[in-house]
């Protein structure tokens, strides 16, 4: 009893993402930007600017790929000209080559493609959804942001998602890490246990490209050579707007430009 | 600046010597703490290993080297005299196909290999290639009658890192628990290498992404005693900020595991929510919930964002919250029937192991590096007496996570204090010089324990760097603590360890 009143003390403290917009969401910077209409940087100074080769600079301009950062903000400390922080949580994306900004005007054809056969594909999950994480060499940040979704203010409960035990009941891997060569089989094995249809989400730019360990021996930089991964979320860690918005895409219940990812 | 030089005191000894000296120095109670045992592999094919030893109260370690030659990889195990030392010396085994002859089980533990001539070699230019760990390697026995194997893991039930537990049990009690951390293993000593200091920064606080700031510090301690520099005090100042706060964020989240393992839902739910305030005010103090790209070389980026005053009164409405809560958990009984004798860890066996963080000092070992050795502003701040308790169960264990909440809650008041009177424009941080060379240790009291760096520098880039984390020395410990206890005991016991499985695999 004591612990029941404790908690109605407190008042409502969950968000009302995604009916309404959120402050917290909206005003958390969880991505770089290039700013537009400054001459490129060359490409040796805009190798030098990022530790995870991030950044490319050629004929049509510099490029972050957001799979890469880290968000170390090297770059906006260097040339706080050319690089800015990207307010938004709204970071997840339905292709890796959707990664890269600004975007290239030539994908958007093959990103709609992407966006209607994901649609097919998860029309069933609108309602409920069953979310198996694998944890595939993360640095175990992501997962106390996974874990946070459950807690009261993002409580993911109240749209319908659940985490679940075993990927037999799981509609979405959500998988973390930059591919461990070690979690390679165990993957393998919960991806092939998993219910079909099934969408499997990088959660993380570890997952997305393997960030500071994309070289490593014991990593296959990043999840992709592992599953075929429908949806990218980056973020060192990535925040859990950021994850509820990847989730969200899975279901299709995202409208206006969130959706267009 | 260019000529390198040894910052510790260090003596090198042939190997049985080494061995005798180390093994002399940690016996008895009034003995050196052993922290650990590292190797490096030197460009002619030899290793050179190195144990550190923490005598008393030493301000600094004393570190004892041996050199193998190539082509004679071995030497006599410590583990048979100091047990301490057994995942030390697998993982030598592992990364430098070192043999420490008579070792009692020198089973794959990062990463298991036929070939020991694969082994990465961590220390030489040596770029291994991809490198599949081969689980034909390991051993799939079992002893006893009817005794049977739950395996948990790798991918387990609920968010948490991938680790196997193989529980053997004849249905119910635990009499052996075996513990791999291989999968997760990510190559981190390899990834320092041929960073710059500035760089090695970023590796250092995606070791054991929880902890961050304690990684981030214990990088940049070994580089700022190398290069003989002092940070500012608003720079101190900041690091304490930080570290505080992650302390705090780890406690609640063991508090979280635990409430929720007892099925305290609104108890969970409550923890819940400060632990999300705790990374929100990170978050609005730096742009990163968990600290990171805050601490560097020589100091700090930058003041938090959020104005003392204003930073002050959050924190003080999140400290009578959390305390209202802690306590109100401490006061429930079907909570603490759960804690209570489950998974003690015998107050002998943690002195010999020189068991560190919350796991020690509910064990009777009272270290603390921020009072032992302070660091950063820790020496000019008042931390208050370290928590006394030597059951080792749960219990103390959650205990001191409630006595340390408080000193960080007193320790962050007083850097709020020290923050508001610092006067405009005070330096917060100095330059390391660009060829930093030489070899040092550097290391910080995380949440988990003391983290403890030992790094090589040559001309401004790391060659070596060996992080060792409180969770991978405590881990082990989880082989001692199952006496008497259940199946259902186990989330117990795995949350008031509070230890990060990717600390432990690198």
């Amino acid at each position: 009893m004591p612990w029941f009143l404790r908690g109605l003390r407190e008042g409502v403290v969950t968000t009302r993402y995604p009916a309404r917009p959120d402050a917290y969401a909206d005003g958390f910077p969880a991505a770089v930007a290039v700013r537009p209409g400054l001459p490129p940087p060359d490409p040796a100074e805009a190798a030098a600017l990022c530790p995870t080769g991030a950044i490319a600079s050629g004929a049509d301009g510099t490029r972050v790929d957001r799979g890469r950062c880290v968000m170390c903000r090297r770059c906006i400390r260097l040339r706080p000209d050319a690089f800015a922080e990207a307010a938004g949580t709204a970071t997840a994306v339905i292709a890796r080559t959707a990664l890269v900004v600004p975007r290239a005007e030539e994908d958007e054809a093959s990103l709609e493609r992407t966006r209607a056969e994901l649609a097919a594909r998860t029309a069933r999950f609108r309602r409920s959804l069953h979310i198996r994480h694998v944890d595939a060499g993360s640095d175990g940040s992501e997962e106390w942001e996974i874990a946070a979704l459950t807690n009261p203010v993002y409580d993911i409960h109240r749209l319908g998602m659940f985490f679940t035990a075993s990927p037999r009941h799981a509609d979405v891997l959500l998988v973390t890490g930059a591919g461990a060569r070690g979690m390679a089989a165990p993957l393998r094995r919960t991806y092939e246990a998993t219910a079909r249809p099934v969408v499997v989400i990088a959660a993380g730019t570890d997952a997305c490209g393997g960030g500071v360990f994309a070289d490593s021996y014991a990593t296959h930089g990043g999840v992709a050579p592992l599953a075929d991964v429908d949806i990218w979320v980056p973020g060192s860690p990535p925040s859990p707007f950021s994850l509820l918005h990847a989730l969200l895409l899975a279901t299709g219940r995202l409208s206006g430009s969130e959706a267009a990812r | 600046m260019t000529a390198p030089r040894q910052t510790s005191p260090a003596t090198s000894f042939p190997p049985d010597r080494w061995r005798h000296e180390v093994t002399r120095l940690v016996a008895g109670d009034q003995g050196a703490r052993f922290a650990g045992l590292f190797g490096s592999a030197e460009s002619d094919g030899g290793v050179r290993l190195s144990a550190y030893l923490f005598p008393g109260q030493a301000p600094e370690p004393l570190v004892l080297h041996t050199d193998l030659a190539a082509g004679g990889l071995q030497y006599p195990a410590l583990t048979t005299d100091l047990p301490a030392a057994f995942w030390y010396e697998r993982v030598l085994h592992d990364l430098f196909g070192v043999v420490p002859q008579g070792h009692p089980r020198l089973d794959p533990l990062l990463l298991p290999l036929r070939d020991p001539g694969h082994a990465p070699l961590p220390g030489t230019a040596h770029r291994p290639q991809p490198i599949d760990p081969e689980e034909s390697a390991l051993p799939r026995a079992l002893t006893g009658p009817g005794v049977f194997t739950i395996p948990h893991g790798p991918v387990r039930s609920g968010v948490l890192e991938s680790v196997e537990y193989l529980v053997e049990t004849p249905g119910e009690d635990i009499p052996r628990v075996q513990i791999r951390v291989f999968h997760k293993h990510r190559g981190v000593s390899k990834a320092f290498e041929r960073r710059t200091v500035d760089e090695g920064v970023l590796i250092a606080e995606r070791v054991e992404g929880i902890a961050s700031v304690a990684h981030a510090l214990a990088f940049c301690h070994a580089a700022e005693t190398c290069a003989r520099v002092d940070v500012p005090w608003a720079g101190r100042l900041v690091r304490v900020l930080y570290a505080e706060l992650e302390r705090i964020a780890n406690h609640l989240d063991v508090m979280l595991k635990l409430t929720d393992a007892a099925g305290l839902a609104v108890a969970t739910a409550r923890f819940g929510v400060h632990k999300e305030r705790v990374l929100r005010l990170n978050g609005r103090l730096c742009g990163s919930r968990f600290g990171r790209s805050v601490v560097m070389p020589g100091g700090v980026r930058a003041l938090p964002a959020v104005p003392p005053g204003e930073l002050g009164a959050e924190l003080d409405r999140l400290h009578s919250a959390v305390t209202a809560d802690w306590r109100a958990a401490m006061g429930t009984p079907s909570f603490l029937d759960r804690l209570r004798g489950t998974g003690p860890l015998p107050m002998p066996v943690a002195r010999r192991h020189g068991a560190l963080g919350p796991i020690g000092r509910a064990s009777g070992c009272a270290e603390d590096a921020r009072t032992d050795r302070p660091y950063d502003a820790y020496g000019s701040l008042a931390l208050g007496p370290p928590p006394q308790y030597t059951e080792g169960d749960v219990m103390a264990r959650t205990r001191v996570r409630g006595h340390e909440l408080t000193h960080s809650f007193a320790l962050l008041s007083q850097v709020v204090d020290e923050l508001r009177a610092l006067p405009d424009g005070s330096p917060l941080s100095v330059p390391l010089p660009d060829d930093l060379s030489g070899e040092s240790a550097g290391w910080a009291e995380g949440p988990q324990g003391e983290t403890l760096y030992v790094l090589r520098f040559d001309r401004g880039r790391v060659v070596r760097c060996a992080p060792r984390s409180a969770s991978f020395h405590n881990l082990v410990l989880f082989h001692e603590v199952f006496a008497g206890d259940i199946l259902t005991d186990f989330p117990f016991i795995e949350a008031s360890f509070g230890l990060s499985i990717a600390g432990v695999a690198v």
